[in-house]
């Protein structure tokens, strides 16, 4: 079989023999004081540099392992043929924020884990190529916005807005619906703007993909609590929405539970990456918001994920004397993206394995001092194949600490469920949704993303937003035919 | 953007305000609350909704000015622009039949309660009012409340107004002189503490409304979270309404000294050139103002 023409001048022997090209960072010594973005990605050259790597499989498996099919292969040839534009417009066919999830998909679990260097050598740099696109398209101001469909004269509410509702918008804008999204925080982008932290993903892309959805069309209202300010039954009955897509994410903070955590210093990561970067307290007293002080403190964040890392850097920034990740597994089984391993690492971010925290103590202001823990040993696999820790009996230990980071997970927030009557919950109180459609047990309404999956990747909220538009435009189409009974009812008269 | 449609001194330091928040002012009942973002820098704050009106679409909130935020607040006047308002917040107050009532105020709570006392009326119960402030230039709402209570006691610390004394001690000459079937006390923590260690022995069913600093006011963060009962729960969505005899005061109390030193570095900045900081409020607001005008014009 003949490979269709390339831009590629190299022969696949050359090409495997090339280095991956290292994205330019800001020095871990510097940045560890500022919240400027770290990895300063690609100039157009290393650009090429890394597109010149791609063998151009015909089956290749980087696509496959795209949460949302990103046409890679197509991507980097049209990098190669200097055709940036082009390239962007080709990412944005299957994923509508390629500048955010060129910075935060976890690619070692996704498509760079598809890529066929990686079983050798290193994977083609996937993630840094399409930031460097998607960077190159904003700062050139070339976003051409694709026509949408005419106007159907449907309309839909998304609710919050998050990768997945962003997605949606997108979709339905182009398919000529009217979009209003709701959003209960004073700001738009759901963890992207209240968790991620600016060092990792700057605020300003995120406003500029909202600005191109709000020039596309889209209504943003903030400051509206739906279940609270509005029902979902008012939208739909009062205010003329024909269908509804929830999309409020996993916002509930889990605590351990153990004793003294109401003392003053102990956060959950919830709360402090909020505080952080959806109130800016790092720049207090110029904002408002204040922040107990990490500054020449011990911080302590417990958990092993993304949002652990981002708080242990954050405390890290805010000149904490010690910050430190106290995780109950081994690092093996951290789920946060190996970058952001990485990076912790370098910036001095003590990292403790096998321990959990049973107490923490405080001083009689109320102020922690302390906190106890206990030593871990991985046990027998559990019935998901994962060895759970097991505490080490007599093994207890304790360190000072003045500020804790509790960074265990989230869960379902139940305000809209508990304010939408017919609205099926799973077990652990999340939206029950049809896993083709997204559809939940109430009619005209959809559901996806954490809300639906429990805390997931910001890919995989978006292949929801996406997957939901589709069905959404389906349903609208079905309101104007007539109802099968119906119809049947004409056939029998 | 919230335009204040109305803003009027009720008190020294205590402001009430009327606020253009139509989806709010259908949606509230008595007891919930409403988190207020001033400017672009601005930290979000909670206060009650004092009262509301659905058909002009506005809701009147009362602010005692303490820190920063209240402060820069109450130098707003009609005309002018909060950025963000959102709400109504928390679980309403429960309103049913229970009897004979007792609504305990000090200073800005008795905004707070003032609501709620006016709904147990009208669901039929006898309410007795005890209306507390340091001094008569700190009382508020007065008038209010005498019109919905059945009977009103009005004290001040000093004796510049109605008796000299403390709420506390009035609640105990009413809990001995008749029935009492519950009481709402709304305050300062040291107040509403006083007013649970007085009617938990007697086993009188009593709510206090408290007031944990807040960050979103939908379950988010957890940074309200106080003790009741032993077990953590969020203000926000589940108060603030709590039973007074399971609340730990104390936790509640330390928690609200959390940011004592970072709050008096902002008041000190605030006060070091106040007409600055309303400026730089009313500028930024109406430059938002604009950028959602342009964005609506573009849309026609
Ligand atoms: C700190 C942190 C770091 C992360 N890092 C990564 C990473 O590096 N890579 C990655 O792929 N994933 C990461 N994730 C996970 C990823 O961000 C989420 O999976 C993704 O954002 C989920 O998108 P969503 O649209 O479902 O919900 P969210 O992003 O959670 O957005 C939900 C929105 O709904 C709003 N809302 C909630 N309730 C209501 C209501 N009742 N009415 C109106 N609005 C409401 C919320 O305020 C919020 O804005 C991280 C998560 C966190 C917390
Ligand atoms: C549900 C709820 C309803 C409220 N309703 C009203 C209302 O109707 N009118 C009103 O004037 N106030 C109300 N408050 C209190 C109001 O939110 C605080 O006064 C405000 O947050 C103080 O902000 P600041 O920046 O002005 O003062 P800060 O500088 O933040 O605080 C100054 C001082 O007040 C204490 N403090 C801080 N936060 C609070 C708090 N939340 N409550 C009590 N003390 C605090 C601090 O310990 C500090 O000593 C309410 C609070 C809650 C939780
Ligand atoms: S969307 Fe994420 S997983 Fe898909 S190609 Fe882009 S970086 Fe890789
Ligand atoms: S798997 Fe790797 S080499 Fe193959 S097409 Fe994808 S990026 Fe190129
Ligand atoms: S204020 Fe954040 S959970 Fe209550």
């Amino acid at each position: 079989m003949t490979k269709p023409p390339s831009n590629n001048p190299l022969p696949n022997k050359e090409r495997i023999k090339l280095p991956r090209q290292r994205v330019p960072e800001q020095d871990p010594q510097v940045r560890a004081h500022n919240f400027q973005e770290v990895n300063l990605g690609f100039p157009a050259e290393q650009a090429r540099q890394e597109s010149l790597r791609c063998i151009e499989c015909n089956k290749p498996g980087c696509i496959d392992l795209c949460p949302v099919s990103v046409n890679v292969r197509a991507v980097i040839d049209l990098i190669l043929a200097g055709d940036y534009l082009g390239a962007a417009s080709k990412v944005r066919e299957d994923n509508a924020l390629p500048a955010i999830t060129g910075r935060v998909c976890p690619v070692e679990d996704q498509c760079e884990s598809g890529c066929v260097l990686g079983k050798k050598g290193e994977p083609v740099g996937i993630a840094y190529l399409e930031r460097f696109v998607a960077d190159w398209e904003r700062e050139t101001g070339q976003f051409g916005s694709p026509v949408a469909a005419p106007a159907t004269g449907k309309k839909v509410g998304l609710i919050g807005s998050g990768p997945a509702s962003l997605a949606c918008a997108g979709d339905l804008i182009q398919m000529g619906h009217q979009v209003h999204v709701f959003e209960a925080l004073h700001e738009l982008g759901g963890v992207l703007v209240y968790g991620i932290p600016e060092f990792r993903l700057p605020k300003d892309i995120v406003r500029h993909e909202i600005d191109v959805l709000r020039r596309r069309g889209v209504v943003f209202e903030t400051n509206v609590v739906v279940g609270k300010t509005v029902t979902i039954d008012e939208l739909m009955q009062e205010e003329g929405f024909n269908a509804i897509f929830i999309a409020t994410g996993a916002g509930l903070p889990r605590f351990l539970n153990v004793p003294g955590e109401h003392f003053n210093g102990v956060y959950s990561a919830n709360e402090f990456l909020t505080r952080v970067n959806l109130m800016r307290a790092y720049r207090f007293p110029e904002y408002d918001e204040p922040l107990y002080p990490c500054q020449d403190r011990d911080v302590i964040v417990v958990g092993g994920g993304n949002t652990a890392m981002d708080a242990v850097r954050s405390a890290l920034r805010l000149g904490a004397k010690s910050a430190s990740i106290y995780y109950r597994r081994t690092e093996k089984e951290m789920p946060a993206r190996v970058e952001e391993v990485h990076h912790a690492k370098d910036e001095g971010v003590h990292f403790e394995m096998l321990v959990n925290p049973v107490e923490f103590l405080g001083d009689e202001k109320g102020n922690l001092t302390s906190v106890k823990c206990i030593r871990q040993e991985l046990g027998e696999p559990d019935d998901s194949g994962r060895r759970s820790p097991v505490p080490i009996k007599g093994s207890e230990f304790v360190v000072p600490c003045h500020v804790a980071i509790i960074a265990a997970g989230t869960s379902a927030n139940p305000l809209i469920q508990s304010t939408t009557p017919g609205l099926a919950v799973t077990k652990r109180g999340y939206i029950a949704a049809k896993e083709d459609t997204l559809a939940t047990s109430k009619p005209g309404v959809f559901a996806g993303g954490d809300i639906v999956t429990g805390g997931a990747t910001v890919i995989l909220a978006m292949g929801a937003g996406r997957k939901a538009a589709k069905a959404i435009n389906e349903y609208l189409k079905g309101l104007d035919e007539p109802k099968p009974e119906q119809a049947q009812a004409t056939v029998q008269a | 953007m919230f335009e204040i449609v109305e803003a009027r001194p009720l008190a020294r330091g205590i402001k009430q305000f009327v606020i253009k928040a139509p989806r709010i002012a259908k949606k509230q009942r008595p007891g919930q609350f409403i988190i207020v973002r001033l400017d672009e820098s601005g930290e979000r704050i909670p206060l009650t909704i004092a009262d509301a009106d659905p058909q002009a679409g506005t809701i009147t909130i009362c602010v005692q000015a303490i820190g920063k935020t209240t402060m820069l607040m109450n130098m707003l006047e009609k005309g002018d622009f909060i950025l963000d308002v959102v709400g109504p917040l928390g679980k309403p107050s429960e309103i049913e039949q229970f009897g004979t009532t007792v609504v305990v105020s000090g200073s800005v709570g008795t905004a707070m309660a003032y609501p709620t006392a006016r709904e147990l009326k009208r669901a039929g119960n006898k309410v007795v009012s005890i209306v507390g402030a340091r001094s008569k230039d700190l009382l508020v709402l007065e008038d209010e409340v005498r019109a919905v209570s059945d009977k009103t006691y009005v004290l001040t610390d000093d004796g510049s107004w109605g008796e000299k004394g403390l709420v506390t001690e009035r609640l105990k000459q009413v809990l001995e002189s008749c029935k009492v079937d519950l009481v709402l006390a709304v305050g300062p923590v040291p107040m509403m503490r006083a007013v649970a260690n007085l009617t938990a022995p007697l086993g009188i069913k009593t709510i206090v409304s408290l007031n944990s600093i807040m960050v979103d006011g939908t379950g988010m963060c957890g940074g309200c979270r106080v003790l009741v009962n032993n077990s953590s729960q969020f203000a926000c969505v589940d108060g603030p309404d709590f039973d007074a005899a399971q609340v730990n005061f104390e936790v509640l109390m330390q928690r609200n000294n959390m940011y004592r030193e970072q709050e008096r570095t902002s008041i000190e900045l605030l006060q070091a050139d106040p007409g600055a900081e309303l400026k730089k409020l009313r500028e930024e607001n109406a430059r938002h103002a604009c950028a959602l005008d342009a964005v609506e014009a573009s849309h026609d």
